[in-house]
């Protein structure tokens, strides 16, 4: 399911299937995406923090088009204690490890992967950050 | 601070185009003269080969190397090297004077970071700028890139980067009347392109840095990102468009122009020295 931005519409709360986990997207090129995810933030709930939310930053293949800093987002995926992955949807290669990567961490939100939860991933990437 | 603005008055109001150099592997300065007899033999033979620069008239091109020690940052840059390229028709008179039709400069500008991790024999100029035909400038940077065993890229300018020489260069103060702080913006995803130049008051625009600068002669990204915000909103509030999501391509001010492609014009010596330490910045950046 993709939303332009949060809160998602509320006519339609009854038919939503339960969210397992989100993506907020911020494309590299544009300062905007960074603001519009800022304030998206603030309408997800903080149970969804404990692994259940990622930020996917697009374009990074295009350095010269570069918009936000890098720090910048990293900070921000800091302080809501969430992971960050880089990617370029452009990179047909790219695009498709990034869709398995994501489809991966969802099987693991939505509790199918026995053994792991959705906190003890995120623990589990931060730790490998910090090196 | 530039000693004196005479010798390097030919780099003001003039469009110069940017790339980085990888250091020069055994330049002798001794030389230059040297250098110059080659690379115009260089130029001349290529024009024989048929890779001919101007079609139909005979010009032959004369090359002058030359050091200006003037354009650097402190007594650890390397004095900045410019090349001039001539010509002098052979149909007109013996005496009849050279025209330059292509001139180029390597320099660097508190280029340290560079400088202090390469190997002796090696001679760090990163930034080169050029201005001329992009045929001369290929067959300067075939030779160097040949005789030196350096590598020319062009200097890409990102919008982060353009945001943060306009938030620089609009806080400068000018003594007379400067022109509009202006903002060019190319939107994204349309089927044919939309250009929006945003102009503001040189003095508006200082007034807003003057506020957002918390210590003088420092700036933060952050403070670039309060500068840039305003001009957003602002622009917003009028016109219910997010610059924000647009892609910047060139700033312009009373002290200096840039574009993202690369090009720069610098209309005030007295912050020659700051523009270039920038773009010296940039341009090691991109090498390393």
């Amino acid at each position: 399911h993709l939303a332009a931005s949060l809160p998602l519409p509320s006519e339609r709360d009854h038919l939503r299937p339960r969210i397992d986990m989100v993506v907020f997207m911020i494309d590299i090129k544009s300062k905007y995406s960074l603001k519009n995810v800022e304030t998206s933030l603030a309408y997800v709930d903080a149970n969804f923090f404990l692994g259940k939310v990622c930020f996917l930053v697009t374009g990074v293949g295009r350095v010269n088009a570069c918009s936000i800093e890098t720090n910048a987002v990293c900070k921000l995926a800091e302080t809501y204690c969430s992971p960050v992955l880089f990617c370029e949807l452009e990179l047909e290669g790219i695009r498709a490890a990034t869709a398995q990567r994501l489809l991966r961490m969802l099987q693991i939100c939505a509790g199918h992967i026995p053994g792991i939860s959705a906190l003890s991933f995120v623990s589990l990437m931060r730790s490998s950050n910090v090196d | 601070e530039i000693a004196d603005p005479q010798k390097t008055a030919f780099v003001l109001r003039k469009a110069w185009t940017l790339y980085s150099v990888t250091p020069l592997y055994c330049f002798r300065r001794a030389r230059l003269s040297d250098y110059a007899r080659l690379l115009s033999a260089f130029i001349a033979a290529e024009k024989q080969k048929g890779l001919a620069v101007e079609v139909g008239v005979e010009l032959d091109i004369k090359v002058a190397l030359s050091s200006l020690a003037d354009l650097r940052g402190s007594e650890l840059d390397q004095a900045a090297l410019l090349v001039q390229l001539s010509s002098r028709s052979r149909a007109s008179s013996k005496n009849s004077e050279d025209k330059l039709v292509w001139s180029g400069w390597f320099c660097s500008v508190f280029g340290d970071d560079l400088s202090e991790n390469v190997p002796e024999n090696f001679t760090c100029l990163p930034l080169f700028l050029t201005h001329g035909a992009e045929s001369y400038t290929s067959l300067v940077g075939s030779w160097f890139q040949k005789t030196f065993d350096c590598c020319f890229r062009r200097l890409a300018i990102s919008p982060l980067n353009l945001s943060w020489m306009v938030a620089m260069w609009a806080g400068y103060k000018l003594d007379r009347a400067a022109s509009a702080v202006e903002l060019v913006f190319s939107m994204p995803r349309l089927s044919q392109p939309l250009d929006i130049s945003y102009a503001i008051h040189p003095e508006d625009a200082k007034a807003l840095w003057d506020t957002v600068q918390k210590t003088p002669g420092e700036i933060t990204q952050g403070e670039v990102d309060v500068f840039m915000d305003c001009l957003y909103a602002h622009f917003h509030r009028h016109f219910k468009i997010h610059l924000s999501a647009a892609k910047l391509v060139k700033v312009s001010t009373g002290i200096a122009s840039a574009h993202c492609d690369g090009i720069v014009k610098i209309l005030h010596s007295q912050y020659l020295p700051g523009v270039l330490m920038l773009l010296t910045e940039l341009a090691i950046s991109q090498i390393q």
